[in-house]
């Protein structure tokens, strides 16, 4: 009964769709205020009907419904309640679902943060949304029903593979696809906009903060996904470039092109075509990630049971979507007028830069990730690009958008004079510089040349973000939560960049010959060798050596290292013992026996791994920080009744 | 062409390589796992019923055999367990089990009570031996040909549908009961 009603939720919340995108688009093409009433109602309803049907189906996992074959593949009654509901999203059919609903939660707060703007925009907006839900509802009913029901019933659902009960994995998911879904709003301002012919800076202002807050869920869930990779798999690495990790940190870095490009738009009228053109293609990567994770043309270890015809399904919504988009901007954004100049100096040019580099990024790493599709389209077998391939060429963009930065924070609108703002940013400069170069030089060991730049262009960062808010802090004007948002975001920033220079450049790693009882010294850590024994296996045997980790005599961790014959391939293999101390990533491995009673042992530390999970969380901290602005919540440029100072800081809010 | 016009055509054409994508990718509609077409993994793991002797893929080489992963706590395969004992009685193919993360004598007095379906039963303890046939949950089975490549895979209990109209079809014509047994 339960996954009855759940699908003709799922079907009435499909119809509901249909209505809110016709009478969206076409009520104000027509000018019929009637029609336009009905988008409202047809949003509430629709919010309702995904609800019910998402509760339906956590209802089933809840109550263990084997009859449900989504339920029974995915869960099992010995599950503990928590994994139960998180394995609504563990699969395709469920994750759609969940896409769903979280897009019907973004279409209401749309609805009730659009009430203020006016009528027909409002009512394009959600048509859009209402259009984008109807594909994603209609795909999901035709090719990946979850609550397709299994007869005879299972007794007992899939026994999951522990590794996939982790918290970490249940959070993921939500908060990532919040900021994928989030996207489709910033889409849908731009799709209005197009549909109006009409965009102003206004138009720039309502948007800012709805990409914002996508931005930052997608922040953060980019970032949980890494850090469960990172502890859970314990592979020693935090990115791997893989073509699912790649689907969500494309929209990302057009995210943030399309949040530094928007604010171009609010303050001075200017690049508005290009800004239109990133809101679509910020969402469209999205789609095409979507597309390319279940589709099953690209192999990734992330994979869902993918099909061809789901695939096919997906490419006929991309063409519609992203197609009409497309078509509907090349025929809109000649219209759009910048309404004024700018010196070459001024902020917008290192704001145009900005946007350059970072879509140039997101260009590379598409590339990359289309490399073994594109390859085989044209008939040259499979070919795969990995870290080789992507570091160097998405540092080639980075750097000069991150040595950039820091001049632009500093630099003014429209004019292009910085000579009497760079003192300043020299003084930061040089303190970073020195800072910088004493840390890595002091702290550390060796590393490569690019450390002693990156640890400094990260202070540098941090430094000048601060000198604007404590400038206006000294001369006791207000700062806006705008300005402390991006103030907080580039701080985040630029721990990013200093703990992955630190991660990347100071892993220290030592071979060393201890006996039993001996130590040897590494980064501050002490590691004291206790032995060997033989270990058995269920299929291999070998030995475990103990190591006891201590830093200034008092205890980290006893860790495990083994080495490991397995009887079959005959082959050796090491098993190293990898450990979390505070923010430092310890790594031992156990090498040859010397023959004299010592062992050689491989010692690893990876400082500051922690922070760049951190950084990822400031930097959304900062995002929800600027979107609680004031300036967001009124639907006019500047309110008539603001006192002198407030009038001065947002003239100046960036 | 105005450069406005440049993305739409950027577009079609990732349209067109996506659509090649989809052409050329297996034109199953389902793809259950990467292993399909590939050889099984090899393995030798300590049996369940003789903890003295071994199980391993080079002693199954040379038949069709189903690989199936069971274990006491899951209750689908105690559902299945009906369907393994005709499996065997049909004598058409072997069983070989695989008692994943399991109490050796929960598993040993389950099979005492219920029948033991299977013609060698593999330990493996620790759940390595599932990663290395990316076993998701359990029951999985996977049909093995006699040169060592996974045929078939099936997710859940196998049914009496499951085995006629899945199985059955995949094995070779000659693969008669007698030849079955000889393993």
């Amino acid at each position: 009964m339960i996954p009855e009603l759940g699908q003709f939720a799922l079907i009435l919340a499909m119809l509901l769709a249909a209505l809110q995108a016709f009478f969206g688009i076409v009520g104000p093409a027509l000018k019929r205020d009637r029609w336009m009433a009905v988008v409202t109602p047809a949003v509430s309803g629709q919010f309702v009907m995904v609800a019910t049907s998402m509760g339906c189906l956590v209802a089933s996992f809840v109550a263990n419904d084997f009859s449900v074959a989504y339920v029974a593949e995915n869960s099992n009654s010995a599950l503990p309640l928590f994994y139960r509901v998180a394995a609504v999203w563990g699969s395709h059919s469920g994750s759609l679902i969940l896409w769903i609903f979280l897009l019907a939660c973004w279409t209401v707060a749309a609805a009730i943060g659009t009430q203020r703007l006016p009528r027909a925009f409002a009512a394009r907006v959600l048509g859009v949304l209402g259009l984008i839900s109807f594909g994603f509802l209609l795909y999901t009913l035709a090719t990946s029903n979850p609550f397709l029901r299994l007869d005879p019933p299972w007794p007992d659902g899939e026994s999951l593979n522990p590794i996939l009960q982790d918290p970490g994995l249940a959070g993921h998911p939500p908060v990532l696809y919040t900021g994928y879904v989030g996207l489709a709003v910033a889409f849908a301002f731009a799709g209005a906009a197009m549909l109006e012919g009409r965009l102003d800076r206004d138009w720039a202002r309502w948007t800012r903060p709805w990409t914002t807050a996508a931005w930052a869920f997608l922040s953060c869930g980019i970032a949980l996904g890494s850090w469960w990779a990172y502890y859970t798999l314990g592979w020693g690495g935090f990115w791997f470039w893989d073509p699912v990790e790649n689907a969500s940190f494309m929209p990302w870095l057009m995210a943030t092109a399309l949040i530094h490009s928007l604010a171009v738009t609010e303050k001075r009228g200017l690049f508005k075509s290009w800004t239109l053109l990133l809101a679509v293609l910020a969402f469209s990567l999205s789609l095409v990630g979507t597309f390319l994770v279940r589709s099953g043309v690209l192999v990734s270890v992330h994979s869902f049971a993918a099909s061809p015809t789901r695939g096919t399904f997906i490419l006929a919504f991309l063409i519609v979507m992203i197609g009409s988009a497309l078509a509907l901007y090349a025929w809109r954004a000649p219209l759009l007028k910048s309404e004024a100049g700018f010196e070459l100096t001024a902020r917008e040019s290192f704001l145009l830069f900005n946007n350059i580099l970072l879509v140039t990024a997101c260009a590379t790493v598409f590339a990359g990730t289309m490399a073994p599709l594109i390859s085989s389209a044209l008939g040259l077998g499979k070919l795969s690009v990995g870290p080789p391939y992507f570091n160097p060429t998405f540092l080639l963009s980075m750097l000069p958008l991150l040595a950039l930065l820091s001049v632009g924070i500093r630099a003014r609108w429209k004019r292009g004079n910085l000579s009497d703002r760079a003192r300043p940013l020299v003084l930061a400069l040089i303190a970073a510089a020195v800072i910088g170069c004493a840390v890595v030089f002091g702290l550390f060991t060796g590393g490569r040349v690019l450390a002693p730049v990156g640890v400094s262009l990260g202070i540098w960062i941090i430094l000048s973000s601060l000198i604007d808010p404590i400038d206006r802090l000294r001369r006791h004007i207000t700062v806006p939560r705008a300005v402390l948002g991006m103030t907080l975001a580039h701080i985040g920033l630029g721990i990013f960049v200093i703990s992955l220079t630190t991660v990347e450049a100071f892993t220290a790693e030592r071979d060393v010959a201890l006996a039993q009882g001996q130590t040897a010294q590494l980064g501050g850590y002490e590691f004291r060798f206790e032995g060997i024994k033989p270990i058995e296996g269920p299929n291999y045997s070998g030995v475990g050596g103990t190591v006891i980790v201590t830093r200034h005599g008092s205890p980290v961790a006893v860790m495990f290292p083994e080495k490991r014959e397995y009887w079959v391939q005959h082959t050796v293999t090491t098993a190293s013992s990898i450990r979390m101390y505070r923010t430092t990533n310890i790594l031992i491995a156990l090498g040859q026996d010397l023959g004299d009673g010592r062992w050689s042992l491989r010692l690893q530390i990876r400082p500051l791994v922690t922070f760049i999970w951190l950084a990822a969380f400031i930097m959304a901290a900062g995002g929800m920080l600027a979107i609680s602005d004031r300036r967001y919540r009124s639907a006019r440029a500047e309110a008539p009744a603001v006192s002198p100072v407030t009038a001065v800081t947002r003239s100046e809010a960036g | 062409m105005s450069r406005f016009t440049l993305p739409l055509v950027l577009f079609a054409l990732l349209v067109v390589v996506l659509a090649i994508g989809i052409k050329q990718s297996p034109d199953k509609d389902l793809i259950p796992s990467p292993l399909i077409g590939k050889p099984a993994p090899e393995f030798s793991l300590p049996s369940l019923t003789d903890p003295g002797q071994r199980v391993s893929s080079t002693q199954l080489r040379g038949h069709w055999y189903l690989f199936n992963v069971w274990g006491t706590w899951c209750g689908s395969c105690r559902m299945e367990h009906s369907m393994l004992l005709k499996i065997k009685q049909s004598g058409v193919i072997p069983l070989v089990g695989l008692d994943w993360k399991d109490d050796r004598g929960d598993a040993l007095a389950f099979l005492k009570d219920e029948g033991d379906p299977y013609e060698s039963i593999a330990v493996d303890q620790d759940g390595s031996e599932a990663i290395m046939w990316g076993v998701y949950g359990a029951p999985e089975t996977f049909l093995v040909n006699p040169q060592g490549i996974v045929v078939y895979k099936f997710i859940g209990p196998i049914t009496e549908q499951t085995w006629e109209q899945q199985i059955l079809p995949r094995l070779p014509m000659g693969q008669t009961p007698a030849a079955a047994a000889s393993s």
